[in-house]
Parts: C-alpha cells; sequence; structure tokens
C-alpha cells in the first residue's frame, strides 16, 4: 500500500505528519489513509518518549478533504458490522493521537472540511491560514460527521454553538469566523508561518491534553433542559417536515452523547451514522450533489474565444440580474433597454445587491443600439413574445461582433422559433436563466434545431466563465424545466380543485421536501404566465390536447376573482403591504364544502406523491423525446432549477430509489392514474426499466 | 364481585403556586400528612392498620416529592408499619388514576382499605422538572411531534372554532361557579386548613379565584403560548400533523388556563366489609373506570374516549349522568369534551374548575372526586363523571353513584 501520511521527525522532537495521498488531487478517507494512519500512530507511541510533539499538515491545497465518498455511497443494508467496524478504526486512530500525551497541533494550510476537520479536531490545537476553510458539511450529503465530529464538537463548543454553527446546516467557515466561534484556536497570515506557530505551541504546552480528558471537565454550557424539548421542534419547522434522516440523527446523536462518556458518545455517534449511510436518502444525495453534479460541471467544452462585451437586452428584472452576473464574473456589460433611464433602473439592482464600485463600473447602461458595438455574447431577456424577440436582436444583429454569440433567456419560448429571427440561427442558442439569478446555480440551456456544436460549447464557457452549472436540453415548448415545474404547479391547482383544503395541498408540498409550498409559488410566478403558455400549447397541440383539471382553476383565478398572483397583491394568498399573510379564504369557492379531516378522501401521501410522482413522469417523457439527454442533467437541473427535493437525489434518481425500483414506481403510478388522472400512466421508457429491473443511470 | 366505596374525600385548599403563595412554606409531605391526620379524627373508629395501601398520584415525582412520597407520608403521620405506599405518575390524571387504582384493588378483593389521592407543590417543585424522553430526547420527541398542552388547547380552539372570547366567556363562568360555591359554602366540608407546626393557621380557603373577574379584563390578557409556538416550532410540529389547518388561532391565557396552585387530596377508598368494621358509612360506590387516548399532539381529547369508555363500562348513557368534572386544563379542553360528547353544559364543572380554583397536577383528579360526591349530595342526584385530559393523549374517566 501507498504512504498517505509521511512521517517526519525533527531535530527539536517534533514529528510532523505530512498528509499527502499520492493517488489523489486531494486526501480523503479511504482504506490508503486508514491504513496509513494506523502506521503512524503506532510509530508516535512506539517512539513517544524520543518525541516532544506532533504537527498534523498536508502537502496538498487543501488540508483534507473529508471522507470518501465512493466507499460512503457503497455500503448497503446487511453491511452494518463493517461500516461499525470501519468507523470505529477511525475513531481509534484519533483518540490515539489525542492521548499520546504529547501536544498534537493541527497546521491547517487549506479545507479541513468533513473527516478532514474531525481529524483537527482530535488535535490539541488548531493553528490556520486565512483561506482555510472548515466544518462538518456531512449532512449536506444525508450523512453526519461519525469521525467523532458530533461528539468532539459538542464537548468543544457546548450544544447549541455545535449544532446550530457547525452540525445542522453544515456550514463551512472561513478562517476568521472559525476563530471566532472556536473551531480553531489561531489564526497565522501565511502557510510558512504554520509550522513555526505549530513548534512554539507545542514548547510552551508539553502537557497538553484534551479538555475532555481533564479532571472535572463539563459540555459548556451544560445540557439546556429548558430549552431542548423546542431542539427537535425547531428542526422540524426549518425543515418544514421534509424526511431529511441526516439533522434528525445529528440532533440526536448530539443530545444522547452529551449525557455519557466521550468512548460512549463515540458508540452512539456511529450507530446514528451507519443507518444514514445505509439508507437511500444520503445515497440520493451523495449521488446528486457530489457525483451528478461533478459530471455535470466536468463537461469538456474545449477551446473557445473570449467572451468580450455581454450585451444585456432588456433591463427588467431578468436583464438586470444577468448582467449583474455577468460583471460578477469579470466581464464588461452593456445594459440595454428601450430608455437610458430604464437601463439605468435595471443597474440599480446590481446596487440593491450590494455591489462594489468596480462591479459596476462594469456595467453601461444605454438605450441605444449603437453602444452594443463590438459585442461578443448577445443575452436577451425582453418580454416572452416572439415578434418582440426577433425585432430586439435584428436592431443589434449589425451592430455587435459578427460572431457574436446570440442567446435567449426564453423559459419557454421555442429557441428554433427564435432563431428564425437572426441572420445566424447557427449561432443561437437558448441560455435559460432562474430567479434570482445572482442566487440560482442552474443555467439551461437550449439548442435549437440550427444550433451549432461550437455555439454550444462557446455557450457551455459562457456558463463556466459565470461559476454557475449547465445542463443541455433539446428545444421543445418549455424544455426540460418549466415543462416539469409546470406540471407540479398544475397538479397543486388540479388538487385545490378536486376539493383538497389549499392548507394541505401547501403542507404536503413542502413535507415532500419542495423548498416553497406550490399555490405560494404560483403566486411568486404569477398566474398569468402559466395560462399564457397554457393556451399556446393548446393551440400548438390542435386536436392532440389534452384538458388538465388546473385550466379551469386558472381561469377562474385570473377572469372571475381577479388574483393572478404576488405582483398584483392579490393570488391564492392574501398579501398586505406586500407580505403574504393567508391563504384567501374564497379558495373555497374551488373547495366547496371541506369535511374536517380529508385525509379520509385524499390521503395525504397520495398528495405528496402526485406532486413527486406527476414531475418524475414529466421528467422521464423528455428522456424520451430527447429533450434531456443525459440522467445526471435531469437530476441536477430539477434540484438546481426546479426545486424538486434534494432528498430524492433528483427527479430520475426518485424513480430508482422508489421502494421496488422503477417496477416499484411504475406500479405505484398506475395506481395514481387509476385515482387521479392518466397523465400518471408511466411512459414507455419507464416500462422498460421496470421490466428489465434497470435503473435511470 | 366486591364494591368499592367512597368513605370520605378530602383536600387541602388549593394555594397559588408561586412564592408568595400560603402554601409554599409547607413540604408536599406535611400536606399529606395533614389529610392522614384529618382522616383519623373524622373516623375514631378506623384503625390505621387496616389500611393497607397509601396510593398517591404526583406528577414531578422527583427532590422532596420524590422516592415514594406515598409510603414517605405513611411514615411521616405515623401509620403502622404495616401501612405500604406507592407513588404512581398518570400526568394530570394521576389523582383520579389512584382512586382507580384503589377501587381496583377493592373489587378484586386483594385489599379493603386503600387511601388514594395525590400532591403537588407546583410553586416548589416546578412543572416539566423531572424532564422524561418524550420531551427531551430529540429521537423520541420528533417521532411523536411533541409540542406544550397550550398549543394542542390552542389547536383544538383553531380546530373547533373556539374564538379567544368563546374560551374567555367559559373562564368567566369558571370563575362566577367558583365564587357562587366558596360564598355557598360548598367546599366546606371537603376543604381541611393547613396549619403549621405549632397549630398556627396556614391557609383556610382556595387562593386561586378571581371572583372580580370580567370579560374585559380577560380579554386584555396575553396569549401565553403564541412566542413558543412560533419561535420554539411548536406550532410548525402541530400544523404539520394538522396539515388542512393553516395556522394556530393562539387563544390561551393566564386566564382562561388551569392555574398552578399547590395542594393535596386523599380518599378513603374500601369495601363494604371494611367500613362496617370502622363504623363508617360509604358515602359513593365507584361504579366504573376507564382509560383511553388520542393523538398525542391534540393531546387533550382523551376524555371523550375514555367517558364513553366508562360509561359503556357501567351500562350508563351520558342521559343518566346529573354531574360532570371534566378538568378545566384549559378552557377548549373542556368546550371540546361537552360539544364532542354532547353534554348540557350545564351540569359540567357546576361549582367552578382548575381555571378559577387552580390544578395541583397530581392531586386534581382525587379533588374532582370529592368535589363530585358532596355535589351530588348537595342535589340529591345519582351519577357523576369526573374525567381529565392527560399529557401523550390519554383520558381517564370515573363514574360515581351517590348512596
Amino acid at each position: 500500500m501507498t504512504e498517505t501520511i509521511r512521517y517526519e521527525r525533527g531535530a527539536d522532537g517534533v514529528v510532523t505528519l505530512v498528509l499527502d495521498d499520492p493517488s489523489r488531487g486531494a486526501n480523503t478517507m479511504n482504506d490508503a489513509y486508514i491504513a496509513g494512519m494506523a502506521a503512524v500512530v503506532g510509530r508516535l507511541e512506539a517512539e513517544r518518549d524520543d518525541i516532544t510533539g506532533v504537527i498534523v499538515t498536508s502537502a496538498k491545497k487543501s488540508w483534507f478533504a473529508g471522507g470518501d465518498l465512493d466507499s460512503l455511497r457503497a455500503v448497503e443494508p446487511g453491511q452494518e458490522t463493517l461500516a461499525l467496524e470501519r468507523a470505529t478504526a477511525v475513531k481509534e486512530q484519533f483518540r490515539r493521537l489525542e492521548r499520546l500525551g504529547r501536544p498534537v497541533v493541527a497546521a491547517i494550510n487549506g479545507a479541513a472540511l468533513g473527516g478532514g476537520y474531525e481529524l483537527a479536531l482530535a488535535c490539541h490545537h488548531r493553528i490556520a491560514v486565512p483561506r482555510a476553510e472548515v466544518g462538518l458539511p456531512e449532512v449536506t450529503l444525508g450523512l453526519l460527521p461519525a469521525g467523532g465530529g458530533v461528539t468532539r464538537t459538542v464537548r468543544l463548543l457546548g450544544l447549541t454553538t455545535a449544532l446550530t454553527e457547525v452540525l445542522l446546516k453544515g456550514k463551512r467557515h472561513r478562517a476568521a469566523k472559525a476563530l471566532e466561534l472556536g473551531l480553531v484556536d489561531e489564526l497565522v497570515e501565511t502557510p510558512e508561518q504554520l509550522i513555526a506557530a505549530a513548534r512554539a505551541w507545542i514548547a510552551a504546552h508539553p502537557e497538553a491534553a484534551q479538555p475532555w480528558d481533564a479532571e472535572g471537565y463539563r459540555i459548556p454550557g451544560g445540557i439546556p433542559y429548558a430549552q431542548l424539548p423546542a431542539f427537535p421542534a425547531t428542526l422540524r419547522k426549518q425543515l418544514k417536515g421534509a424526511p431529511y434522516p441526516a439533522p434528525r440523527n445529528i440532533l440526536a446523536a448530539a443530545v444522547e452523547g452529551a449525557q455519557v462518556d466521550i468512548d460512549t458518545a463515540f458508540t452512539i455517534e456511529s450507530r446514528y451514522f451507519i443507518e444514514l449511510v445505509r439508507g437511500p436518502i444520503a445515497k440520493n444525495m451523495i449521488k446528486a450533489f457530489f457525483f451528478d453534479l461533478n459530471e455535470v460541471n466536468a463537461r469538456d467544452v474545449g477551446d473557445t474565444p473570449p467572451i468580450g462585451t455581454v450585451a444585456v437586452l432588456g433591463a427588467g428584472m431578468m436583464g438586470a440580474a444577468i448582467a449583474y452576473v455577468c460583471a460578477r464574473a469579470g466581464l464588461p456589460v452593456v445594459l440595454r433597454d428601450v430608455t437610458r433611464e430604464a437601463a439605468e433602473r435595471g443597474k440599480a439592482y446590481a446596487e440593491k445587491l450590494g455591489a462594489s464600485k468596480d462591479l459596476l463600473d462594469l456595467i453601461t447602461p444605454t438605450g441605444e443600439a449603437r453602444d452594443l458595438a463590438g459585442a461578443g455574447l448577445v443575452i436577451e431577456a425582453v418580454f416572452e413574445d416572439p415578434a418582440l424577440k426577433h425585432k430586439v436582436f435584428a436592431e443589434i444583429e449589425d451592430v455587435v461582433s459578427p460572431g457574436a454569440l446570440l442567446c435567449s433567456n426564453t423559459s419557454t419560448l421555442p429557441i428554433t422559433l427564435l432563431a428564425e429571427g437572426v441572420r445566424r440561427p447557427s449561432d443561437f442558442i437558448g441560455l435559460h436563466f432562474f430567479s434570482p439569478v445572482d442566487r440560482m446555480p442552474l443555467v439551461e440551456v437550449i439548442r435549437g434545431e440550427k444550433t451549432s456544436e461550437e455555439t454550444l460549447r462557446r455557450a457551455l464557457a459562457v456558463v463556466r466563465a459565470l461559476r454557475k452549472t449547465p445542463i443541455v436540453v433539446g428545444d421543445s415548448r418549455g424544455f426540460f424545466t418549466s415543462r416539469v415545474i409546470g406540471t407540479f404547479t398544475n397538479e397543486g391547482m388540479a388538487m385545490l380543485a378536486e376539493g383538497v383544503p389549499p392548507a394541505t395541498i401547501e403542507q404536503a408540498s413542502t413535507q415532500a421536501g419542495y423548498p416553497a409550498p406550490v399555490l405560494a409559488l404560483m403566486d411568486e410566478l404569477t398566474l398569468t404566465l402559466p395560462r399564457r403558455i397554457s393556451r399556446e400549447n393548446r393551440a400548438a397541440a390542435g386536436d392532440a390536447w389534452v384538458p388538465h383539471p388546473a385550466d379551469a382553476v386558472l381561469e377562474r383565478m385570473i377572469d372571475d376573482f381577479g388574483r393572478p398572483g404576488r405582483s398584483s397583491g392579490a393570488g391564492f394568498y392574501e398579501y398586505e403591504e406586500g407580505r403574504r399573510v393567508r391563504l384567501w379564504p374564497g379558495l373555497s369557492a374551488f373547495s366547496g364544502t371541506a369535511p374536517e379531516n380529508p385525509s379520509a378522501e385524499i390521503p395525504f401521501a397520495d398528495v405528496q406523491e402526485r406532486m413527486l410522482f406527476i414531475e418524475a413522469i414529466e421528467s422521464v417523457r423528455c428522456l424520451e423525446e430527447g429533450v434531456l439527454l443525459s440522467v445526471p442533467e435531469a437530476n441536477v437541473g430539477s434540484i438546481l432549477g426546479i426545486g424538486y427535493p434534494g432528498w430524492t437525489g433528483g427527479v430520475l434518481q426518485y424513480i430508482n430509489q422508489y421502494p421496488g425500483g422503477p417496477a416499484g414506481f411504475a406500479e405505484r403510478a398506475r395506481e395514481l392514474a387509476g385515482r387521479y388522472g392518466e397523465r400518471f400512466t408511466p411512459p414507455a421508457l419507464l416500462l422498460t426499466k421496470a421490466a428489465e429491473g434497470a435503473l435511470f443511470l | 364481585m366486591t364494591d368499592a366505596y367512597v368513605y370520605d374525600a378530602i383536600r387541602t385548599p388549593r394555594g397559588r403556586g408561586k412564592p408568595s403563595g400560603a402554601l409554599h412554606g409547607i413540604k408536599p409531605v406535611s400536606l399529606v400528612v395533614g389529610l392522614i391526620d384529618e382522616i383519623r379524627r373524622r373516623f375514631p373508629g378506623l384503625d390505621p392498620a387496616d389500611i393497607e395501601d397509601v396510593v398517591l398520584g404526583v406528577v414531578s415525582p422527583i427532590g422532596e416529592q420524590g422516592a415514594d412520597i406515598a409510603k414517605t407520608a405513611a411514615l411521616a403521620a405515623r401509620l403502622p408499619d404495616t401501612v405500604a405506599g406507592v407513588q404512581l405518575n398518570r400526568f394530570c390524571g394521576s389523582g383520579l388514576e389512584a382512586v382507580n387504582v384503589a377501587a381496583q384493588k377493592i373489587r378484586s378483593g386483594w385489599e379493603d382499605l386503600v387511601l388514594a389521592g395525590g400532591v403537588e407543590s407546583m410553586s416548589r417543585v416546578a412543572m416539566g422538572s423531572d424532564g422524561g424522553a418524550w420531551a427531551l430526547d430529540p429521537e423520541t420527541n420528533l417521532a411523536t411531534g411533541f409540542v406544550p398542552q397550550g398549543i394542542s388547547a390552542d389547536l383544538i380552539a383553531t380546530l373547533n372554532g373556539y374564538t379567544r372570547e368563546t374560551v374567555d366567556r367559559y373562564a368567566l363562568c369558571s370563575q362566577e361557579r367558583a365564587a357562587a360555591a366558596i360564598a355557598a359554602g360548598h367546599f366546606a366540608r371537603s376543604v381541611v386548613p393547613v396549619h403549621d407546626r405549632n397549630g398556627l393557621p396556614v391557609l383556610d380557603h382556595d387562593e386561586h379565584p378571581r371572583p372580580g373577574s370580567t370579560l374585559e379584563g380577560l380579554g386584555a390578557l396575553p396569549a401565553c403560548f403564541a412566542a413558543v409556538g412560533d419561535r420554539g416550532g411548536f406550532d410548525a410540529v402541530a400544523l404539520q400533523k394538522y396539515h388542512w389547518v393553516e395556522r394556530i388561532d393562539h387563544v390561551h391565557t393566564a386566564g382562561n388556563s388551569s392555574g398552578i396552585v399547590d395542594g393535596a387530596a386523599l380518599v378513603l377508598v374500601g369495601s363494604a366489609a371494611a367500613g362496617h368494621r370502622a363504623g363508617m358509612t360509604p358515602r359513593a360506590r365507584i361504579v366504573a373506570a376507564a382509560l383511553s387516548g388520542a393523538d398525542s399532539t391534540i393531546m387533550l381529547t382523551g376524555p371523550v374516549p375514555a367517558a364513553r369508555k366508562a360509561l359503556a363500562k357501567a351500562g350508563l348513557t351520558v342521559d343518566d349522568l346529573d354531574l360532570v368534572e371534566m378538568n378545566e386544563a384549559f378552557a377548549a379542553a373542556v368546550l371540546n369534551f361537552t360539544d364532542d360528547l354532547k353534554v348540557d353544559p350545564e351540569i359540567v364543572n357546576v361549582n367552578g374548575g382548575a381555571i378559577a380554583l387552580g390544578h395541583p397536577l397530581g392531586a386534581t383528579g382525587a379533588m374532582l372526586l370529592g368535589t363530585i360526591v358532596d355535589e351530588l349530595e348537595r342535589r340529591q342526584g345519582r351519577y357523576g363523571l369526573v374525567t381529565l385530559c392527560i399529557g401523550g393523549g390519554m383520558g381517564v374517566a370515573t363514574v360515581v353513584e351517590r348512596l
């Protein structure tokens, strides 16, 4: 086995352990590490009498990246003993290190996350450079830090701080903040100063030991019994009832571990960890947020010409925000609207977001087409009207650079149709940003019929320059994201029409894991947009049009009740001074006389699964039709773009992990189709997967 | 089967459950000893060696209320060494549970004479101070949807459409009925004044009622559970389960919820033979008792199924009842009970209840049993039902028949 940890003994008796996994760019907690650590800890103990202290540092850019996700996601039910042995081995090594009887210092020269920070926690003193980042992000992958991370942060910081600042949200902290919180003990300016500072600390603290191993040790703040009953409730409130097991297990392991000795606490921590790692949700999240995301981001775009100046057409909400993110990426932007004043208002959005002067200077507002001269990238973000879009492109096509990349930020209109308005349709492509653009990480890249390979590569390079994640999709009405989210919102409205109480629909969506309740989301999107899309789709489909029960709800909300959404101050909700206050009581017009407990009629589980299923089914159709090109893009796009619940691992992984796999999903879909409508009928591709026992991979 | 009879039911006055309350300076064990002494005074023919067990309900059985306070009180009261003692905890139903357990002992024929009751010095041993997995263990708390009872009461009010005015009106009624009962001396037989160690009077009347209460005054009180419901996350817990409710209307206040008080109660339960031996005349027969439960988040609706079950065991219906005591834990809990069981509110809590008088957790059930026996005698009624809502969703109910 190759050596992952170098053992370097200095003349002063200080041993430096250099983390340097030769097989990888970053150190991870793989088998080689475990073997390496076993060897060095054994040697430290053997040579203890000749050692004055230990420094743990890294030869990599990051200090230690954390758990080995390949091995973590391979743990299956039935392998609990193996998983426990592995977790125990890692913890025992840490325990031996912190009880060596010699000062051990973590010299943190880069990111120390997850298992990496757990190693640092097993040291007596943590020194970091300013660029270092520390934290325990395990929860974001559906796991808990089982290398003693729960147990030691509770003992270092106290229950409340450990839970809120480190464990439950998996926050990463920059060195300065980490120092403030007590996650690191000392900062030095440069990596060179790290080792000197570590040696100085060792010299000054020959008797170093962990506080929790000292006589009379008490957890900071003790156990806050009076507040403890509200911890789980607060967690439920924050999660909105979504089925994330990791925060629950972290909370339980932290509180239970605080009431016993540290070694028993380690065991409790491992038990809660193993329950997570063998279960489906951690696997879903590891796949989506690590493997699928990496695959999507790693797409090779080859060499592309420099982007140059960006011309953003339309300074409305989307245009203004796109201008901001381009400037944030260092690109000069000319922001054009019909008047300079309108463009100025768009630029003001960047100010509102707190942009620096340098950044603001990159944005030039204008009302004149000629100011777009020489732009290498055009992003159009005007009103969703093909004629208008054709017009604004016609105005600038001859002004911008002759080879400029021509992009439309349409969320629904076919790119092939829009490309008819330019003379270079092969240079035309869809770049669908999501609102709020400064925070939403996804961009949907839409190829029209005539879009060239080169144009696609250039567009992907733009997305990468903006530090966003692209998914490439085919041209169809609503592409992937708008089309699929439309099935979700339609399902919410259909249930309203069926008499499901509006509060139940909202609870079902958040308890299924959606970030926003479906009717509230409709109000944000405004009801007029989906109605227009629905009418356009109906016109386009002709005789093939299949009416949806949501259509009548939309029509009545807009025409009969005059409640088109939040921007008008009235939608499914009532608004006071722009604040959402309550569901509009008039919604009872849709539900008639709701019984006291309607779950007797439509089970709550059905209300949740109807939303999850209809989006998954529509995504399979997108895959069948070539609108979606890969499973990772479907999963990543659905989570990052349209709020499909993260615990599912994405819209196709949800099918894989449904009890019984695709076959179980298909069976349940048929059941839903029988009860709630043909739209749940499993598509052919799903039936094929089910029959073959295959997964969407 | 041997019948179980109530020979007497006595209680201390209820002292305000705070340091300024008259009973704050009296230890819980002393409250019980005072009542044991009173039983012996009232029944000079009773050989204390005939008492086989002392069963006491305590809801926070720690500290000076811990370590089996029932046997401790028996020892402190110098009852013979053969008199056993057991403490039990069925949360707010403990005092009635103690009576029911005593009745079961008698009806089984295994024991003949038992002292049953409860004690709670809420000013000295704070509610909730005994911890417990339900609230404090995150795994259990999450799995069961734990919320404080006030959230449950507000949830009931929301579901049933009880407005703030509705619950305040009920609270006012409790105050008015309690004031009238006190003025008419309705508690004179059951209330045993508390004296200090020198025989000087400490408290001879219930301290908690506010006889001058008005609807305006009640309406001005702040809702107790709005903040904990919001910031503590408990509203979210309740709404995630009761998903068809959009928000919880927080209507309960210190004025329409039960009062925090100190107090103790004892009921002498025995067989006909034991009574005969001591020369005692039975006042009532314990006809039937039952336990049941409801969802633990709405929590306070358990008395309905418990009452139905007890009535069925007794072979009676709601129409047979002359009186009902349903513990006034919260106004909405009582209103829900009367609405759901379709009981005439005019026969429920006719002498007021815990909103006016206070709810000394472990003792209340035994106090209510005494209240109903006294009132049945006064009205020459026949059947009465005592019931309490209980933590965890439980309900306990007992049917008594005046003799």
